[in-house]
């Protein structure tokens, strides 16, 4: 069980894929506008993640190594088709907020990478619950942001109004909502004060002689990436020999 | 004729891929150091994207609908397209090799690109037919070559300033995206 509760701190803490290893950061700057988008989304990816985890753990021994990529892509393929539908059927809103977001859970590097580098060398058990750790990792992630950016925005946290909206009619003062941070271009300017702040934590780590787990995420390109999810691993990118 | 305009400017400009629709942010923040590599990989992006949106509509309309396998969309998409790429690379490999020297490099680069999915999963949301869906893969991946070049170009002349330590790198590519977002932004009363 110690092993597990390590998976999950290592998913959450340790190796937090959107603040640590910025991973998947497509469904990031798009689903973050409100909280409750960022709580959906993660939530949706950690039961894929999960699942897909479990299955790619079970069929490790099945799957030969040659085919693993398209296999692993049908099977997370298949659990993102059924949260789609479960998601249609049971939280239509969502399902309308996040729109094409949804399939597209299928080409986030966290999976595949997960699948790659932990679930297909790891038992079952321990794949689960690194399923679980990164997941709520990744909701912990987008709901933070997803607050940021609701709040800046409009005055909001979460749907509830928290800071009173200065009315200009009725002459009261309040907050007046910054409304580009709930657009597209409030999305690339939290994350840039977001890697800013990483990078800061990360030299001040440096100096001190602590090791962080290298981003591993879309800083420098698919080609150069070490992650099994988008490296040559998956795809030969051409640069290797 | 007019409609068709309308759904490439507005998959083009109005709702650029990258800028408003975050879709391909990796080879955007990657491969956008230089000018003539982000042409060229643009380049590939519109050659697969056109291909694929073609592909994916046909297979779609005359496989999928027929048979009543809609809900296999996602699968059956993403196994296509990464299907295309290597055999659009091969066939390159062939057939015209300047244009395999010009573009070779990126094509595996872009199976992984959710831009492509996105194109063909909007095709379908938007029940475009088979030249809609061609139309408005060329005008979005048009509207990547547009952003990632621009980029490159800014990004070619940051090289030269001051940045702070915190700043250098992916944070200030991102502030430049962040107002590249705002001017496409103006785009938006267009249509």
């Amino acid at each position: 069980m110690n092993n597990c509760t390590e998976r999950i701190y290592n998913g959450l803490v340790k190796e937090n894929p959107t603040f640590v290893l910025m991973l998947g950061m497509c469904p990031t700057l798009a689903v973050t506008t409100s909280a409750i988008n960022g709580v959906g989304m993660g939530l949706s990816t950690t039961v894929v993640l999960v699942l897909s985890n479990m299955l790619i753990s079970m069929l490790r021994k099945i799957i030969p190594d040659s085919v693993r990529m398209p296999a692993f892509i049908v099977v997370v393929a298949s659990f993102v088709t059924i949260v789609q539908f479960l998601l249609e059927g049971f939280v239509p809103s969502l399902y309308d907020s996040l729109g094409i977001y949804i399939p597209l859970i299928v080409v986030n590097c966290i999976i595949l990478g997960r699948a790659e580098s932990y679930a297909s060398k790891n038992p079952v058990l321990p794949s689960i619950f690194d399923g679980i750790g990164m997941g709520l990792g990744f909701t912990v992630g987008l709901t933070a942001i997803g607050v940021v950016r609701e709040v800046i925005g409009t005055g909001a946290a979460f749907g509830k109004q928290i800071l009173p909206l200065a009315d200009a009619a009725a002459g009261t003062g309040g907050y007046v909502p910054v409304t580009i941070f709930i657009l597209p271009p409030g999305a690339f300017l939290v994350l840039a004060f977001l890697v800013a702040l990483q990078n800061k934590v990360r030299s001040n780590a440096a100096k001190k002689g602590k090791k962080v787990p290298e981003a591993s995420g879309c800083k420098e390109g698919c080609g150069s990436c070490g992650n099994g999810g988008c490296s040559g691993k998956v795809f030969p990118t051409g640069n290797e020999k | 004729m007019k409609e068709l305009l309308i759904i490439a400017i507005g998959s083009a400009l109005v709702n650029n891929v990258v800028l408003s629709q975050f879709l391909g942010i990796c080879p955007f923040l990657g491969v956008s150091k230089k000018v003539d590599t982000a042409a060229g990989m643009g380049g590939a992006v519109v050659f697969v994207i056109t291909i694929a949106s073609l592909v994916t509509s046909l297979i779609y309309k005359f496989i999928l609908m027929p048979l009543g396998f809609e809900y296999l969309q996602t699968i059956v998409f993403i196994l296509i397209i990464a299907a295309l790429v290597q055999f659009v690379e091969m066939f390159l490999k062939k057939a015209m090799p300047p244009l395999y020297n010009a573009l070779g490099v990126y094509l595996p680069l872009i199976t992984t690109n959710c831009a492509v999915l996105g194109v063909a999963l909007t095709n379908v949301q938007k029940e475009y037919n088979i030249l809609q869906g061609v139309i408005n893969g060329i005008g979005t991946s048009v509207g990547f070559l547009i952003a990632i070049v621009v980029m490159a170009g800014i990004r070619e002349k940051i090289e030269y300033n001051d940045i702070s330590e915190s700043f250098q790198g992916t944070p200030i590519v991102l502030v430049t995206a962040t107002l590249m977002a705002i001017a496409f932004c103006g785009f938006s009363g267009l249509i």
